[in-house]
């Protein structure tokens, strides 16, 4: 029979477990709506820059000869993979899924024959492909965006790609993250920057929006593309940064909600067991003292 | 009055205006430009410098810009800035401090490009200042 005050305890630890968890769910929560509000103030920028780069793009497309990170190096033997990741953990399978995509990229490219050098993001990412891929990881960041996620974070990070690019370094780079679809929904997503692909769907906007319009340059369309394609490039670091950051909090908070609620579940549980242990002993006493008192 | 031209100024982290207004003169790296409603459509970058917005012919709003791009179309103004501040906010004595902050560290720069990187930090906290000594006169 399982003892009394065992229970007890254990009662008692669930529940300070269950404050943690529920503590922690807020928290994220109040988190999430500040990382979706600003994932939505940042949106304007990124969306105006789409439709200028969509009629430059265009523009420079014509006359075939565009900037090197919009052309790309005429090869695509190293890959760089920008793995995006969160600090901490508790927050499901947020990483799990980060790290699983990666590990197949990783895979595919190496199997192809290509050169495979990663850029993490985050501790979690590091710490869990340290051990297989060590050798493959050039540079680490950690601690971005701690209190607030800033542009200048994001930039930092795109100098580096961009340092890495203008040495040579490598052909290709893409960026893996997990996308915020909803709380309890965050899509693990690999985009390609470098080279710059314009997105269709950036021209279809413009084409929408407004007839497409013959703009003058200032100065002329090369020089503009090579300040805004590297800018472009931090701004869709920004972005996944962004997105990363309201997916881990989403993801955090669906987390701890189902803990919460296990925990909820398991003081059920044990309360009807140490209920029935305490109604067991009550019984068996009464039954030593019954038949004790038959037996004189 | 004249139509309106929808004035947009946006930065990284938000959008940080979006109003009608009169005229903008925008400081293009190839010299300011005024843009009116009906303006034709133009791309250009533009350097730090400050922005005026006019309402009926006088200056409402100054903000000091550090750097971005400018989309101009008929009816629209747009400037992608990468640091923004209104003018009346910047505090001359904190911009010196930056100024004499860079100085010291374009001499401890050693690699051309980290000399190239603290000259443009230079040029655009000068660029401040002189944005602040225009409002006092």
């Amino acid at each position: 029979m399982p003892n009394l005050k065992d229970l007890k305890n254990r009662i008692a630890s669930v529940q300070s477990t269950r404050k943690i968890t529920s503590a922690m769910k807020m928290v994220a929560a109040s988190k999430l709506r500040r990382a979706q509000e600003q994932a939505e103030a940042g949106r304007p920028y990124a969306e105006r820059m789409g439709r200028m780069l969509a009629s430059l793009a265009a523009n420079v497309q014509d006359s075939g000869n565009g900037p090197k990170l919009m052309t790309g190096t005429g090869s695509d033997q190293v890959h760089l993979l920008v793995i995006i990741s969160s600090d901490r953990g508790l927050c499901g399978a947020f990483n799990g899924a980060i790290v699983r995509e990666s590990r197949r990229q990783i895979q595919r490219l190496q199997s192809e024959g290509k050169t495979v050098k990663l850029l993490t993001v985050g501790r979690k990412a590091r710490d869990q492909l340290r051990r297989e891929y060590g050798s493959l990881i050039v540079e680490t960041y950690e601690d971005v965006g701690r209190r607030k996620l800033s542009f200048a974070d994001a930039d930092t990070v795109a100098q580096k790609v961009l340092a890495m690019y203008d040495a040579g370094e490598f052909d290709v780079c893409s960026v893996i993250f997990n996308k915020f679809k909803s709380a309890i929904s965050q899509i693990v997503t690999v985009q390609q920057l470098v080279p710059f692909a314009v997105e269709a769907q950036a021209e279809d906007e413009a084409a929408g929006t407004e007839v497409k319009a013959i703009y003058e340059f200032e100065p002329d369309e090369e020089q503009i593309l090579a300040e805004l394609l590297p800018r472009n490039l931090s701004i869709q670091v920004y972005r996944a940064l962004l997105e990363s950051a309201a997916s881990e909090q989403g993801a955090r908070m669906t987390a701890m909600d189902n803990a919460t609620r296990n925990a909820g579940d398991m003081i059920n549980k044990l309360t009807i067991t140490y209920n029935r242990t305490r109604q067991a002993y009550i019984t068996k006493e009464l039954i030593e003292i019954i038949s004790g008192a038959e037996a004189v | 009055m004249a139509d309106k031209v929808e004035f947009e100024l946006v930065s990284p982290e938000k959008l940080l205006t979006s109003q009608p207004v009169d005229m903008v003169v925008v400081p293009g790296s190839e010299g300011d430009f005024g843009v009116l409603a009906g303006h034709s459509p133009m791309i250009s970058t533009v350097r730090p410098g400050v922005i005026d917005v006019y309402e009926a012919d006088r200056v409402v709003d100054r903000v000091f810009v550090a750097g971005g791009f400018a989309e101009v179309t008929e009816t629209r103004c747009t400037v992608l800035a990468e640091e923004a501040i209104a003018v009346a906010d910047i505090d001359r004595g904190k911009v010196e401090q930056e100024i004499r902050d860079l100085g010291e560290d374009l001499e401890d720069a050693k690699t051309d490009d980290e000399k190239a990187r603290v000259e443009a930090k230079i040029a655009v906290a000068r660029a401040k200042l002189d944005a602040t000594g225009a409002t006092t006169h």
